[in-house]
């Protein structure tokens, strides 16, 4: 696992900085006119339940392949300037940082679309896995929004 | 001798995270699925019911992917992660 805001692509037990992320990615070009950041984090309420805690296990390796995989395709797809994906692995609290996207473009737009297809693609792709810690017990969650 | 990893939910199935087995031979996952419900007929019948994705070196499989001696086969239930 890399902990260094050096990599684009990271999978990390700690907790991250939105604005260093943002700092970050402002360096990779003077042409960046516009940056989108998705930020997943953890919420209390699911399907009715109250969340004391989640949990996420990832396969590595074959995770931050994936992830590479996304922000390449979303550079060319959408053409943007690139982008960033971190994702937290270990127990996380309520309210804390999971997931961030940051994708920096010439334009608003491309980077509008380029970040929320990311997010998506993780969830659909990327061999990571969300427990669920509730006052009956724990769960792996299987469904996929 | 090929390695078998269990992520997740599967944990718990096959009471185990990792695994090795013996191959003379190449083998297909469908053949690797026979081999594993000899000895756990719950997690046989998830491979074979397809309610599992497998991947072999970190690359995704289907039914008929070859597995070589000194792979490594991952079973993945649906995946979880990012936030809605």
């Amino acid at each position: 696992m890399s902990t260094t805001t050096d990599s684009k692509i990271r999978i990390q037990l700690e907790d991250f900085s939105v604005t260093d992320e943002i700092e970050a990615m402002k360096k990779v070009s003077r042409n960046i006119g516009g940056i989108t950041t998705f930020l997943g984090t953890g919420r209390e309420l699911s399907k009715g339940q109250n969340i004391t805690q989640l949990n996420f296990e990832h396969y590595p390796k074959m995770a931050e392949k994936k992830l590479e995989e996304i922000r390449a395709q979303a550079i060319k797809d959408y053409g943007i300037i690139d982008m960033s994906i971190i994702h937290r692995i270990g127990p996380i609290d309520i309210g804390e940082n999971i997931v961030l996207i940051v994708a920096v473009g010439e334009h608003r737009g491309e980077t509008f679309k380029a970040c929320e297809w990311a997010i998506a693609e993780l969830k659909r792709t990327t061999p990571i896995w969300k427990r669920e810690t509730t006052s009956t017990g724990e769960v792996w969650v299987q469904d996929t929004p | 001798m090929i390695s078998l990893k269990y992520f997740a939910s599967l944990k718990s199935i096959a009471g185990k995270e990792e695994d090795s087995l013996e191959i003379e031979n190449p083998i297909t996952i469908d053949q690797l699925s026979d081999i594993i419900s000899k000895t756990a007929p719950k997690m046989g019948a998830i491979i074979r019911e397809k309610k599992v994705m497998i991947s072999v070196n970190q690359e995704m499989a289907s039914a008929d992917t070859v597995i070589h001696d000194g792979d490594e086969v991952a079973f993945l239930p649906p995946f979880s992660g990012g936030a809605q």
